[in-house]
């Protein structure tokens, strides 16, 4: 009998646990909006003993950054974690713009918060730091003159090779669309919607924020053609298979190759193909419902210091668009990871991912579905 | 009858009331708020126009289950529905004996056989997934093993295609197919084999006009556990598919994170819904002839 019972308590134990590893993990969650004190931003606002909650990808700042900014201020940082831009925004769309001081979200990403008037104009005169920002950072096209948003880091998108696996050096997208055999079922491209059209746009000598319909059919078409020479579409692994040597080339973000060559330094090299690529530059964005806006603009002033920025980058192996802190990078680090080295000017030849709207959404959306299916 | 004798019916009436409300209360409340609301909440969407950003826009409309008869979305669901089959097909053949061989352990070896069976649910489900990456890529422990061995010259493809899908649904939901035909094997007991052997049936006729057809309950209800999550499955296409085998799980989950598009998404979730409707009638269809072979009458 007792027998019985137990498999019942162990189908349910069973059952729970599945439920549960499917929910997979989002620690992060809603928190209450912060702050009661309702101080207006007038000159020295005394922000310790308030709460500043911040949403942020994981694992993309140190956390000593965080606790000595708390030190330094007082303040309590809610620090939330969101996998992605549309997970914040999901969590934002619910609670109709309110529940975080401060969001970090890609450039497109602002507009659509300013469209929604969910963002905040920042003042600049509380943030002294953002005259280190660097000139091209206070242009970028989504939010030129940094009216919403401040940058964080920037980047480009490239390929991330084996150069002991490649017959020779690849210098233009069409790598992926016309495999040489010895990289046939050996390459990855990212699956995610705006990167995974973006060899083929670029290929094709198009915008990589193209709404034409006939633009991003030929490009589906190239991509599906491509498809057929990959290994699998990889967004969070395509370094490890470098490293493994499960793949020999890679569609990859700069940073994101770095890691891989931290695990490979000889063989492991990045290029940004003949054809140019992608800016692409996460911001960090006040919200208009934050009731404590001063420590927001606290926090982005600490992390505009060089030597706190400098953190930053040796951490997450990203750039950041500001001279002061690049110019603080332990120069060791910037020799063995050599994409910190690319110039703000050789970035900025780039073309910068802006919004797609909605009718470009759902273009950019069904060809992606059409490319995979 | 008296007045009392009313009384204390009426009273007793109340009582059974009382207790059955205690005791489907909470579940129940459970239920209501965070399964049906919810679904209220997706079908409600459903009708209407997607918001620029998220969210919708409250103008009806019916264009979003339009643009589900595209062939397109049509395609990616019935490649789920076969692949979802295949998965439960693969694990029933492999759940049945597991289940019969636990069933005839003796009763100390049981219970440890049945935490062995349940064992990988106490770790993170993306975790083994991930494992399976590393067994089964090119230059995984199995190609490695097999070419070391002289087997095969060129690692097998056994990873990033239909095939790992499925392995790796049959793995993740293979303990939900043999609990329940253990509980079913169980219930039944030695004594109808028995029976039938002392009636000259040989163990296969045992099995296949007896046992099987008394389990029929249990089997059903593996197969349901495991084709339903198979369906919306999305981890597994991701991972073990490399983005390259989707399913409809794959489709919801970036009309939701990717595109931004709530009205589709709700969509094409009502679908798979609709879906494990018919499934589960099926189901009660199976039960309800099921219990009238077990009451005697004519099947």
């Amino acid at each position: 009998m007792s027998d019985r019972f137990f498999v019942r308590l162990l189908a349910i134990v069973a059952v729970a646990g599945l439920v549960l590893a499917a929910c997979g993990s989002d620690d992060g969650g809603e928190t209450p909006p912060a702050a009661d004190d309702g101080a207006d931003a007038a000159e020295p606002v005394d922000i310790s003993g308030t709460t500043l909650t911040v949403s942020n990808w994981d694992a993309y700042m140190p956390k000593s950054v965080i606790k000595d900014f708390e030190e330094e201020t007082g303040v309590t940082v809610e620090y939330a974690i969101h996998t992605t831009n549309e997970d914040i925004m999901g969590k934002l769309t619910g609670a109709n713009g309110t529940g975080f001081d401060l969001v970090f979200v890609s450039g497109p990403f602002v507009q659509a918060l300013t469209n929604l008037g969910w963002a905040a104009e920042i003042d600049h005169s509380q943030i002294p730091n953002i005259a280190n920002l660097d000139a091209e950072a206070t242009e970028l096209p989504f939010d030129p003159g940094n009216v919403h948003s401040v940058p964080y880091t920037w980047g480009t998108t490239g390929i991330c090779y084996r150069s002991d696996l490649v017959s020779e050096t690849p210098s233009s997208w069409e790598v992926f669309n016309q495999a040489p055999a010895d990289l046939q079922d050996k390459m990855t491209m990212l699956g995610t919607d705006r990167w995974l059209l973006q060899p083929a746009l670029l290929s094709l000598g198009y915008s990589v924020n193209t709404t034409d319909a006939a633009q991003i059919d030929e490009a589906k078409q190239w991509t599906i053609a491509a498809k057929e020479n990959l290994l699998a579409f990889d967004d969070t692994t395509f370094y490890s298979k470098l490293v493994s040597g499960e793949a020999s080339l890679v569609q990859a973000w700069d940073g994101w190759c770095e890691y891989g060559r931290a695990e490979d330094p000889k063989n492991i090299e990045f290029v940004i193909p003949d054809e140019g690529s992608d800016l692409w530059s996460d911001t960090m964005v006040v919200l208009e419902s934050s009731e404590n806006k001063a420590a927001a603009y606290a926090f982005i002033d600490y992390i505009l210091r060089p030597e706190v920025g400098k953190q930053v980058v040796e951490f997450t192996l990203y750039k950041m668009p500001n001279a002061e802190v690049m110019a603080a990078v332990d120069p060791a680090i910037v020799k063995d990871f050599p994409t910190l080295a690319i110039s703000p000017a050789e970035l900025f030849e780039q073309e910068t991912q802006t919004d797609l709207g909605e009718d470009g959404t759902i273009l950019w959306a069904e060809a992606a579905t059409e490319i995979k299916a | 009858m008296s007045v009392a004798a009313a009384r204390t019916r009426r009273a007793r009436g109340r009582r059974v009331w009382g207790q059955r409300f205690v005791l489907l209360g909470p579940g129940m409340t459970y239920w209501l708020v965070f399964f049906l609301v919810p679904v209220g909440v997706l079908i409600a969407y459903s009708f209407f126009r997607r918001g620029p950003y998220g969210g919708v826009i409250y103008e009806p409309t019916l264009k979003n289950y339009a643009r589900a008869l595209d062939p397109l979305y049509i395609g990616v669901l019935w490649t789920s529905v076969r692949i979802a089959t295949v998965a439960t097909a693969v694990a029933l053949l492999l759940a049945y004996p597991a289940a019969l061989f636990i069933a005839r352990a003796t009763s100390r070896w049981r219970v440890p056989l049945l935490v062995l069976v349940i064992l990988p649910f106490w770790t993170s489900f993306l975790i083994r997934t991930y494992a399976w990456m590393l067994l089964l890529n090119p230059a995984g422990l199995i190609n490695k093993l097999l070419q070391a061995v002289g087997l095969i010259d060129e690692p097998l493809p056994l990873l990033y295609n239909e095939f790992a899908v499925t392995l790796g649904l049959v793995y993740a939901y293979l303990p939900l197919m043999v609990l329940p035909i253990y509980a079913s094997l169980e219930r039944l007991g030695p004594q109808a084999g028995e029976a039938s052997a002392d009636l000259y049936a040989s163990p296969a006729q045992t099995l296949r006009k007896v046992t099987i057809p008394l389990t029929l309950p249990g089997i059903v209800a593996g197969c349901i556990f495991v084709f339903v999550p198979s369906l919306g499955n999305f981890i597994v296409p991701d991972l073990l598919g490399g983005g390259r085998t989707v399913m409809i799980g794959n489709v919801i989950q970036q009309q939701f994170l990717q595109a931004r598009d709530w009205p589709f998404g709700a969509v094409l979730a009502m679908s798979v819904i609709v879906l494990m409707f018919v499934v589960l009638a099926v189901q009660a269809q199976v039960l309800r002839r099921t219990q009238e072979v077990e009451d005697g009458r004519p099947a």
